[in-house]
């Protein structure tokens, strides 16, 4: 397994709050990743440092074969790299179709003339068609996104990532608000997502991590507190001291 | 492609028919067909209203379906005005000059004709000389390439500066706002180069067209604002139907996401701003020889938040909403302002429109904000149903 991303030695500090501290990451391809840690552990600052909306202090995000830097690129070029980002919150854009959400995301140029002179292709519906049947709305595409349920918003953003053809997905915390049925087919949606390509979930819950079944980075204050299976990070007693509170604290 | 879009796109359709019928009955009932239902000054009026139009339906674009708030769109408006004015001007002036000095036995040299003619369009001024500015005001073509380049130029050069510091919101809007003020606050000044605050003038009189009336003149313009109305609005409306439209909503909805998709926000802002800006230019080009004048305080700040207020009653987002919204909002202005509407004698105080009138577009703007977020074009929600 070649590493695909490699995050080393990386510090940010918000006003004194170091939210990363001398964090390093290495995300293999394929593979699939859960980061776990409690409020504050700057796993949503990571990923903002990965895509690029967050410059860091100190240290090295290093991309591909080539060991590209990320540090310096706009969003919009680390996108284009390869990697894509789910938000905490779904955002889609909802005053417009599911189909047409899609197609906004899907992998072609990227450009302003380009695109006001793009013409759909077979190729392009095709591929929607995939991406929406693989997320399971296909019988939602020409609904407005602002009519679908919570869920179905959260599936169609992972489906607009997978619409990028990313080689890295990010996804920042899929289940919060799902329903158990729903917890389900996202992990499914996930863990297909995971065979071909780096998916990176980021998440609260030890239910939903355990059913991901994979490796887990625990983050504690902007450290790598312990990494492995989900048992052995479980029994780790460093770790377990952060999710249940220190004693003497 | 473009066969395709307007198939798909009723709501252009219907516009551009609606239009139409517009121009005709104007056309043959003005005076210039011998109708003579509708006087020269009427005329003007609705042509002069199919130019805001035209600038509302761009401000539209840039703010109903991009989400920029640009309230100095009027300087780009301006800008046009004063490009178109400037040859109007200069060949008028020529024209009277050379035929003043033709009865002199030694042939004028260029050097005096330029002094006499610098001396009659500057002479208000107190100078006579004409300002790099004025290069190639003798020049029909080119001024018309600065109605586009001038206002493209500018829009490129604020907006690249702008959307690049990625600064939106509020912040953006008084950006623009500072735009325009600072270029109206130029043109004041007498050194400017433009005549200060007496702007340029007798812009009604075509050179070349002397023996022409203004009735005819006035119809010509006419229908050259429709024609350039119905081609902005083909072009906007195709502009925001397809992926482009997308992206554009996008970008007003969740900028961060389109940012994140892969897609430079920057250049989408920057294309659309220069894009509407430059219609808005050849808005402006319409616009003034049909008013005759221009001076620094058509660009006033105050001219662009009209601008987005009539788009805002119009209602945001649908062009036709922008078209409606300029049209009802401006001519209702120059009724109200213009003394056609009738006092309100309420026995202890006597409601004059010519001052009341801003107050009642000041609560309409409100009420249309509180209670009908979509404008007046969103009665047409209620009336047709959204094709499946």
């Amino acid at each position: 397994m070649s590493s695909l991303l490699e995050v080393s030695g990386v510090s940010k500090t918000f006003d004194g709050f170091r939210a990363i501290n001398d964090l390093s990451i290495q995300i293999s391809e394929p593979e699939l990743r859960a980061i776990i840690g409690p409020n504050g552990a700057g796993k949503t600052t990571f990923m903002d440092i990965v895509t690029g909306k967050t410059k860091p202090d100190e240290g090295r995000v290093l991309w591909g074969e080539r060991n590209e830097s990320l540090l310096g690129l706009s969003e919009a070029e680390i996108a284009n790299k390869g990697i894509g980002r789910k938000f905490q919150k779904p955002t889609v854009f909802e005053e417009q179709t599911v189909r047409q959400n899609l197609a906004m995301a899907l992998k072609n140029p990227r450009g302003p003339f380009a695109v006001l002179f793009h013409r759909k292709t077979a190729q392009g519906a095709a591929r929607i068609e995939e991406i929406a049947s693989e997320i399971g709305l296909t019988d939602q595409l020409t609904r407005t996104a602002g009519e679908l349920s919570h869920g179905q918003k959260q599936w169609l953003e992972i489906g607009m990532l997978l619409a990028q053809d990313p080689r890295l997905l990010l996804v920042d915390e899929p289940a919060a608000g799902m329903t158990a049925e729903e917890r389900e087919k996202t992990t499914d949606i996930l863990r297909r997502a995971a065979q071909t390509r780096a998916v990176v979930v980021v998440e609260h819950d030890m239910e939903f991590v355990r059913r991901l079944d994979c490796k887990v980075t625990v983050l504690h204050e902007g450290h790598v507190l312990a990494e492995g299976t989900l048992d052995h990070v479980t029994a780790d007693p460093t770790v377990i001291d952060v999710y249940l509170g220190r004693t003497d604290a | 492609m473009t066969t395709g879009f307007l198939v798909t796109n009723r709501s252009v359709r219907w516009f551009l028919l609606a239009l139409a019928l517009f121009t005709a009955v104007v056309a043959f009932g003005s005076e210039a067909s011998g109708a003579g239902l509708i006087s020269t000054s009427l005329v003007k009026t609705l042509g002069k209203t199919l130019c805001l139009c035209l600038i509302a339906v761009a401000m539209d674009v840039v703010w109903g379906y991009c989400g920029i708030l640009s309230l100095g769109h009027f300087a780009f408006f301006g800008i046009g005005g004063y490009a178109i004015g400037m040859w109007l001007m200069y060949a008028r002036t020529e024209g009277i000059v050379m035929s003043s000095l033709s009865g002199q036995v030694i042939p004028p040299t260029p050097q005096e004709v330029s002094d006499a003619i610098g001396s009659q369009i500057f002479g208000v001024v107190g100078s006579s000389d004409f300002p790099l500015v004025w290069a190639f005001a003798d020049s029909l073509s080119l001024q018309l390439l600065m109605v586009i380049v001038v206002p493209g130029l500018l829009a490129l050069v604020f907006g690249w500066l702008a959307f690049r510091s990625r600064v939106t919101g509020v912040y953006l809007s008084i950006l623009t706002q500072a735009m325009t003020l600072a270029l109206s606050l130029y043109l004041f000044q007498n050194d400017s180069g433009l005549r200060g605050n007496n702007g340029l003038s007798g812009l009604q009189n075509i050179p070349g067209f002397e023996g022409t009336s203004q009735a005819t003149i006035s119809l010509v313009f006419f229908l050259a604002s429709a024609c350039a109305l119905a081609l902005g609005y083909i072009l906007f409306a195709w502009v925001v139907a397809g992926k482009m439209g997308s992206v554009v909503k996008g970008i007003r909805d969740n900028e961060a996401r389109v940012r994140f998709l892969g897609y430079r926000v920057e250049g989408y802002k920057l294309f659309v701003f220069t894009l509407t800006a430059v219609v808005s230019g050849i808005a402006g080009a319409l616009y003034y020889p049909q008013a005759g004048i221009i001076n620094p305080a058509e660009i006033a700040p105050i001219a662009s938040i009209y601008l987005a207020v009539w788009v805002a009653i119009g209602g945001r987002g649908r062009l036709y909403g922008a078209v409606i919204g300029a049209a009802l909002v401006s001519l209702l202005s120059s009724w109200f302002t213009g003394g056609g509407a009738p006092d309100v004698n309420l026995g202890i105080y006597r409601i004059q429109w010519t001052d009341w009138w801003l107050v009642l577009l000041g609560l309409s703007f409100v009420g249309v904000t509180l209670f009908f977020p979509k404008g007046i074009g969103g009665l047409f929600d209620y009336i047709v149903r959204k094709p499946s």
